[in-house]
């Protein structure tokens, strides 16, 4: 068993679930807003759209997409870092780059994620 | 004549790979890659490249033929060409993703090293009986397109997931032979075999690309075994 510390879950099955799920929430959050700019045509206004999101159900939905981005996007770059930015394909300088590569990611995606919670609940 | 194109690399004389071109008079016949292979070598002696059973079966003749791995023993020359890459000329490259040792020969310790991880072996706690174990038609059957992998390698080496982490992701042959004994009735390790598997490289580093189910030229499937492996950690797990 190969064990790891930066990736998300306690191990690959962790990682591979909460992947497909926040693949899941994402494609029916993009369809449900993509419905809604759909019906409601090109006259929309800052009320009705902000009036939208103000629901409890979107709000919900909303931090469910955020939180479901924000870990999406961190096994898809902790798995991009594992595959490239490697001892093998670099040599010793690897290990820095992949850390800092992680380091850097995680400091974005924290970002959004305390950004689009205060957005959405504020 | 055939245009063949081949990899040669002898590191005791050659500072890198290069390609060498040459020409067979193959008779107009449509031999297999192996016979081609054989022909030059009786004029080059100095070319390498291993081979035993010239039928399939060993799988120490895995190659990469025209872009495509393959065993070069049951690959027709026709067959070869219509791989696509080369056009009209034959290209012999090693196997992709491993070190070479010398000419189409690459050094298989990493494949080998993945394959022992996974513990091909019948492995069973309870005391054993008097002539054998025995299995039912259908447990037999649930064995079928895992056991005929012959560890020629073309599928490994031809997962860009094995490239990039041939260490630590067991790659598709491995993964098909771990299935073979995960879904063995005569096999009681299920659980620690299982718990070996559970980390974010050993299995989980296969991204479904199918390049594996493409070359076996045994005709397997290890994506739909790893697939299995998958739903059984998950019903472990749920
Ligand atoms: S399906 Fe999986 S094992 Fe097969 S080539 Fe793709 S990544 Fe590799
Ligand atoms: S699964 Fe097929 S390609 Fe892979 S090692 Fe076995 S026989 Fe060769
Ligand atoms: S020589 Fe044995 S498989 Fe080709």
């Amino acid at each position: 068993m190969v064990n790891s510390v930066t990736n998300l879950g306690r191990n690959g099955l962790a990682d591979w679930l909460v992947q497909r799920v926040s693949g899941v929430v994402l494609l029916a959050y993009m369809l449900v807003v993509g419905f809604y700019l759909l019906c409601s045509g090109s006259d929309l206004s800052y009320e009705q759209w902000s009036g939208y999101f103000d629901s409890t159900f979107m709000r919900v939905f909303s931090t469910a997409a955020v939180l479901s981005i924000v870990s999406h996007a961190w096994i898809g770059l902790w798995s991009v870092s594992t595959d490239y930015l490697t001892e093998r394909l670099m040599g010793g300088r690897a290990t820095v780059l992949r850390l800092a590569f992680q380091a850097a990611s995680a400091v974005v995606l924290f970002t959004y994620l305390v950004w689009g919670i205060q957005i959405l609940w504020s | 004549m055939l245009k063949v194109s081949l990899y040669r690399y002898n590191p005791e004389v050659d500072q890198e790979p290069y390609m060498q071109e040459v020409e067979l008079d193959t008779g107009g016949k449509d031999l297999m890659v192996l016979d081609v292979l054989e022909l030059l070598k009786g004029s080059d002696p100095s070319l390498a490249y291993r081979r035993s059973c010239r039928e399939g079966v060993c799988g120490s003749d895995g190659m990469n033929i025209n872009g495509k791995n393959g065993l070069a023993c049951v690959t027709p020359i026709s067959e070869a060409l219509k791989n696509g890459k080369g056009g009209n000329k034959l290209v012999l490259r090693p196997l992709p993703g491993l070190p070479v040792i010398r000419d189409l020969v690459i050094d298989m310790s990493l494949f080998y090293k993945q394959y022992e991880k996974i513990k091909p072996f019948l492995l069973n706690d309870t005391p054993a009986p008097a002539i054998e174990r025995l299995q039912s038609p259908e447990e037999r059957a649930k064995l079928d397109g895992l056991y005929e992998c012959i560890l020629c390698a073309c599928c490994s080496t031809a997962c860009p997931s094995f490239w990039w982490n041939p260490d630590r992701f067991i790659g598709p042959s491995g993964l098909l032979q771990a299935y073979r004994f995960l879904a063995d009735s005569r096999d009681t390790a299920t659980e620690e075999r299982l718990s070996d598997l559970d980390d974010p490289f050993s299995v989980f580093r296969c991204h479904g690309i199918q390049n594996c189910v493409n070359v076996c030229p045994k005709g397997l499937n290890p994506t739909k075994a790893i697939g299995h492996i998958r739903n059984m950690l998950l019903s472990r797990a749920t």
